[in-house]
């Protein structure tokens, strides 16, 4: 039963996503049905300030991009245990507490080490 | 099939939930539209303009002129673009700021499904938009989309730590992570007052996260052409904005019902939905004014910024506060301390914002670009003013 009703609950959210791809797919089809359509000229080449586009248009970015996901990666996996722990600080002491303290006290002396190696600056 | 309970007690929450998020998706739609022609007209009153006026009476149907316009555009894909990243990108940014309103409760009765666990439901689904961006940027097959997919990507992650750091704050002082309990804990004195660092933070966070200025730096139009945005055109450009405002709508209804009380602060439960419903579109519209004003006040900031911000300032102090608030729970000291130590903590953030992201960068002396009244009418010079007082006298 308890699953039962948690499938009610989260019935909502499916509906949710069919409600959504239903009205983005209603819009395509009307402009499908009421805009003009043509494939003349250059229209299709890629936009890039007007003219032709030069050289390979998926060009490269800046590795920190990857470094910063990384960061994020760790802070999302704390947010994982923070959530549980915080909604049941009152019943869980002054060892589950320190515990945390310690954890997050971990993860915020790895920050101030990327952070003194230069990853969260752009420009060096 | 799944379910082996009769058919009458699947239908009835299905029906009823299906119901729900129609209505809801056409109010909604509507809503947007009118937030379009709202933001003009306050933006526009902002920079001493008068806005859409020609449209109806006061511009009103002008939001009306606008979709039709946009539907009957042309709509074009590059010939080069992934097809299947391209197309899918806008589904991905629509349905999960659609999906965040199925958790949130309007007033005490209205809501589309009582999920428990509500308030961790809202911040995974907020959080996925950015495979969209992520898609879109790469699946156009342009430079200029791109680099406005990747920084997308690289801002929204970035704020979302702060922003979940500032809700597990807010989880620590009420207990709970289902937001209608949240709201019921706030019947006397809303959570703002608690947690005026996680509301800050909450603030700040939300703007970059729904991509307005001054954190629009991925849809840029000085720097990237508009970003992910450049090669849709027509309704699927629609589709984006619209997006765009429903997560601006999602945002400002979450700080509503968790910082502000939502239906129930200050009224009680008790006074019947009208007012309650009343009570929630207020404290949205405030959010929402909030987000249009800072849009008119403030210059767009630069990428390195922005990132340093994030990770510099907001999650150290929003760690600091998960301290803080752990240490008044667990050593029973009265409510009070949530509000001094929240509040000397937000001091600091407005200092440290200054002193952290701008150390290191080259000291220009200010410009001041004289006013337009000075400008009209120049100030007499020191030594006129003191000849002329010394006749006086």
């Amino acid at each position: 039963m308890p699953f039962d009703a948690l499938l009610e609950n989260y019935l909502a959210v499916f509906l949710a996503t069919i409600v959504g791809a239903g009205l983005i797919a209603t819009a395509l089809i009307a402009a499908r049905l009421l805009a003009p359509f043509s494939n003349q000229g250059n229209k299709r080449t890629s936009y890039e300030c007007g003219m032709m586009p030069i050289g390979q248009t998926r060009t490269q970015f800046s590795f920190r991009y990857y470094i910063f996901a990384i960061l994020f990666l760790i802070f999302d996996v704390e947010a994982v245990f923070l959530f549980p722990w915080a909604a049941n600080l009152v019943n869980a002491g002054h060892a589950a507490f320190w515990e945390m303290v310690l954890f997050i006290g971990i993860l915020a002396a790895g920050l101030a080490y990327a952070w003194k190696k230069g990853v969260l600056q752009w420009n060096k | 099939m799944l379910l082996a309970a009769p058919a009458i007690d699947i239908d009835q929450p299905f029906v009823n939930a299906a119901l729900g998020l129609i209505a809801f998706t056409l109010v909604m739609t509507v809503g947007v539209m009118y937030a379009t022609w709202y933001e003009r007209k306050i933006v526009a009153r902002m920079q001493y303009r008068l806005g859409p006026t020609r449209t109806g009476p006061f511009g009103l149907l002008q939001p009306i002129a606008d979709t039709f316009k946009l539907l009957t555009k042309e709509d074009l894909r590059p010939a080069t673009a992934d097809f299947v990243a391209f197309e899918l990108a806008v589904f991905l940014i629509f349905i999960p700021a659609l999906m965040v309103f199925v958790a949130v409760p309007f007033t005490a009765d209205w809501f589309i499904s009582a999920i428990p666990l509500s308030l961790l439901y809202i911040l995974a689904v907020s959080g996925l938009s950015f495979i969209g961006f992520l898609l879109a940027g790469w699946g156009s097959d342009s430079k200029y989309a791109l680099l406005g997919g990747m920084r997308a990507a690289a801002q929204l992650i970035s704020y979302e730590v702060p922003l979940i750091m500032a809700m597990v704050g807010v989880v620590m002082v009420t207990g709970t992570v289902d937001a209608y309990q949240m709201i019921l804990y706030q019947d006397t004195v809303p959570l703002i007052v608690w947690q005026p660092l996680g509301f800050m933070i909450f603030l700040i966070a939300s703007i970059a996260e729904v991509e307005r200025p001054p954190f629009d730096i991925p849809t840029g139009e000085s720097e990237v052409a508009g970003g992910v945005f450049i090669e849709y055109s027509g309704i699927r450009w629609s589709m984006f904005q619209l997006s765009s405002y429903v997560n601006m709508y999602a945002f400002a209804l979450l700080g509503a019902f968790v910082f502000m009380g939502g239906w129930e602060w200050p009224f009680g439960t008790d006074v019947g939905w009208g007012l309650q419903l009343l009570l929630t579109v207020v404290k949205m519209s405030l959010f929402i004014v909030f987000y249009l004003w800072v849009r008119a006040s403030f210059p767009r900031l630069r990428p390195d910024q922005l990132m340093s911000y994030a990770w510099k300032v907001l999650i150290p102090f929003s760690l600091a506060q998960i301290f803080f608030n752990g240490f008044i729970i667990v050593y029973d000291l009265p409510d009070v301390a949530y509000l001094i130590s929240s509040g000397l903590l937000t001091v600091g953030l407005g200092y440290s914002a200054i002193f952290i992201v701008r150390r290191g960068e080259p000291r220009k002396p200010l410009q001041m670009v004289p006013a337009r009244a000075t400008a009209r009418k120049p100030e007499p010079e020191p030594a006129v003013v003191a000849a002329a007082e010394g006749a006086a006298t």
